[in-house]
């Protein structure tokens, strides 16, 4: 195929001839005239509020209060949890209850998972996983029908710039936004048409 | 690209379409509801307008310096663990795919709904070649079910309303329940479990690519149901085919085309998922990834200094919903993949304007410019379609009837006598009004005009008669 290649490149280069400036000189010349942050105040609440709007549930706690929290939204049998979740936050929620690492082949046998994830996006309501401690592979917060997410004050990012900054791309990345949905039906919204159809945030503060 | 087998010129599919008072009545609601919620989703953020500034330029820039982006995407996705191909054309990107299932020993593969292999004909490709390709996006797989053709970029199946939906599944879906409703929640959950197993035992996925970043050799496909994220996780191979021109510089420019996208497309500040990747990853997702980058036909509209706009197109399909002329002609019509205003200039660039089809496609439009308006990447629709329609009268075939035409009013404009004869006859032929004071048929070789037109009526009197009547308006 390197025929193609050449090909391809070829006429590309004929095409656009010599041009003025190098790419990278060129690519930083680019105005950028949009805001980089929408809001300053009240990033929490924002985020609380636009994850609600996808018809995900939100529940603030306090650091002493996600143990309980955690047990409570853990509703089923059988849950997955992925290597590195911080023990203290399944304190209160029965071990006959967890599945630690579990394979992927057995995850359509789950009722629910429960992950942290590496950050959050106000504006648009948005937790992204980088799949790594307390995260689990890409697999585990897909195939089961519940997906708990326990996400810090500090992730929160303000908008989607921020957030991208605070991202490694090398890393696989999986953002989410509310349940899985279809509209796809005379455009009515219906939840949870291959992923999880449940997704419960509890979103940690502190105090 | 080929054109659909059989589909007439857009004057005939769309006289067709218009006639169908159901998918009239679908079309209208579908694209009327995702209007007034795009408007919506577009009004939350204040500085809309900079985005897009933002986003032309970055695209306007990559296409400016292609060559360097797509080597640099090649030597990062290479570097990561992936595989880069290049292709010419549909036929040789068909084979690159075909020959890599086959490669695995499956005979089956799960895809991720994606323009590009609609664009090259990809499953029936497979097919030919005895591997069978399960469309997993709900509205693609009604269209797949139906044996019928997507209809709209974002909602493929944008033509069907869920009691049709109902029947197909009824018919056409192994395991669906023989007493199911028509209530979308039931019919998305048949679907779910129809394609549960598919997805739990699928060795090799095939999906399209929204965004390549080039400085990082990372893929991006945004999605909503999860099935997008189940062929791109679960199987051992996976095979991404995007056109050339879908390459971005730097990661930083997500932070635009995440913003720009959702909003534009579904009205959504974020759609449900979104997935990044970079070459492979040890102990999650496929081991084996290939990346195919196609041409066909892009690099001969990047040589069009005006048409190579098309090329900065995200696939929002908000270009569709806003267009008066699609939402009465449908989806259908404009013999491609591509349809609505984007269609109508990508699709005779990219198959070049020889056909009827794609030479009648710039003549899709009203020119009202409710496209370029929405185009969250500022394609200035209009330029481009009056361009094309330069370029098809020029280049593409023409209807002998033109020449005839033309020839005969010139030699009618040559004699004062001939021509005051003619205008005598023309304003005799009001007798042909129709309703509402327009002409609907012309009789004879002039029916051709009416084809696609209303003519307007003859005045009672020409201008030359009045004038020798009035005496240049000094008599009354």
């Amino acid at each position: 195929m390197s025929g193609a290649r050449e090909d391809i490149l070829g006429r590309v280069e004929r095409i656009l001839g010599t041009r003025p400036t190098s790419a990278a000189e060129a690519y930083a010349a680019i105005e950028r005239p949009y805001r980089r942050r929408h809001h300053d105040d009240g990033i929490l609440e924002l985020f609380a509020e636009r994850v609600a709007d996808y018809r995900a549930t939100v529940r603030r706690v306090t650091e002493a209060g996600l143990p309980d929290a955690v047990a409570d939204a853990l509703t089923g049998s059988r849950h997955g949890v992925p290597p590195g979740l911080p023990a203290a936050w399944l304190a209160a929620t029965p071990p006959s209850r967890l599945v630690h690492d579990p394979a992927v082949a057995d995850l359509d046998g789950l009722d629910g998972v429960v992950t942290g994830c590496a950050v959050a996006i106000a504006e648009t309501g948005t937790i992204v996983l980088d799949h790594g401690p307390a995260q689990g592979v890409r697999a585990l917060g897909l195939v089961p029908d519940r997906h708990l997410v326990v996400v810090a004050a500090g992730q929160v990012a303000a908008d989607v710039p921020e957030a991208l900054e605070r991202l490694d791309p090398a890393r696989p990345l999986t953002f989410v936004s509310g349940p899985s949905a279809t509209s796809d039906i005379e455009l009515n919204r219906v939840e949870g048409v291959h992923g999880p159809r449940v997704l419960h945030v509890l979103l940690v503060v502190d105090g | 690209m080929p054109t659909y087998l059989g589909m007439p010129p857009f004057p005939k599919a769309a006289r067709d379409a218009v006639a169908d008072r159901r998918l009239r009545a679908n079309l209208a609601h579908a694209t009327g509801t995702i209007r007034d919620r795009r408007l919506a989703a577009v009004a939350e953020l204040d500085d809309w307008a900079a985005l897009r500034e933002a986003g032309r330029r970055i695209k306007d820039h990559t296409l400016e310096h292609l060559d360097h982006y797509l080597r640099l995407l090649e030597e990062r996705v290479t570097e990561a663990g992936g595989v880069v191909h290049w292709a010419r054309d549909a036929d040789e990107a068909n084979r690159i795919v075909v020959d890599l299932v086959k490669a695995t020993g499956q005979t089956e593969v799960v895809k991720v709904k994606s323009m590009a292999t609609q664009e090259i004909g990809l499953n029936e490709a497979l097919a030919a070649d005895g591997v069978t390709a399960h469309e997993t996006d709900l509205a693609e797989l009604i269209v797949q079910l139906g044996d019928d053709r997507p209809s709209h970029i974002l909602v493929p199946a944008i033509h069907r309303n869920r009691a049709e939906i109902r029947d197909l599944f009824r018919r056409r879906m192994p395991g669906a329940p023989p007493d199911l409703s028509d209530e979308p929640a039931e019919l998305a959950e048949a679907a779910r479990r129809h394609l549960r197993a598919k997805f739990l035992s699928a060795r090799v996925a095939v999906s399209g690519v929204n965004f390549a970043v080039a400085e990082t050799g990372t893929l991006v496909v945004l999605e909503s149901e999860g099935n997008g994220r189940m062929c791109l996780t679960l199987p051992e191979t996976l095979i991404s085919v995007m056109g050339i021109e879908k390459v971005l510089p730097a990661w930083r420019d997500l932070e635009v085309f995440l913003q720009l996208l959702p909003r534009s497309s579904t009205a959504e500040r974020m759609n449900p998922y979104t997935s990044t990747w970079t070459g492979v990853t040890p102990g999650d997702g496929p081991g084996d990834f290939h990346l195919v980058l196609l041409d066909n036909g892009r690099t001969a509209t990047l040589a069009d200094e005006v048409g190579r706009q098309a090329l900065r197109c995200i696939r929002c399909s908000a270009c569709l919903n806003v267009c008066p002329v699609y939402a009465r002609a449908g989806g259908h019509a404009y013999g491609s993949p591509y349809p609505g205003p984007i269609g109508a200039i990508l699709s005779p660039q990219i198959r070049g304007i020889g056909s009827p089809v794609d030479a009648s496609l710039p003549y899709a439009s009203s020119l009202c410019g409710a496209c370029f308006e929405a185009c969250p990447v500022a394609i200035d629709l209009p330029e481009v379609l009056v361009h094309l329609r330069a370029r098809a009268v020029e280049n593409g075939p023409r209807h002998p009837l033109v020449d005839t035409a033309m020839a005969a009013a010139g030699w009618t404009l040559r004699s004062p006598g001939r021509l005051a004869l003619a205008q005598r006859v023309a304003s005799s032929s009001r007798r042909l009004v129709g309703r509402r004071g327009r002409i609907r048929r012309l009789p004879g070789p002039l029916r051709a005009w009416t084809d696609t037109r209303d003519a307007p009526v003859p005045p009672p009197e020409s201008f030359r008669a009045w004038w020798r009547r009035t005496d240049g308006g000094r008599r009354p």
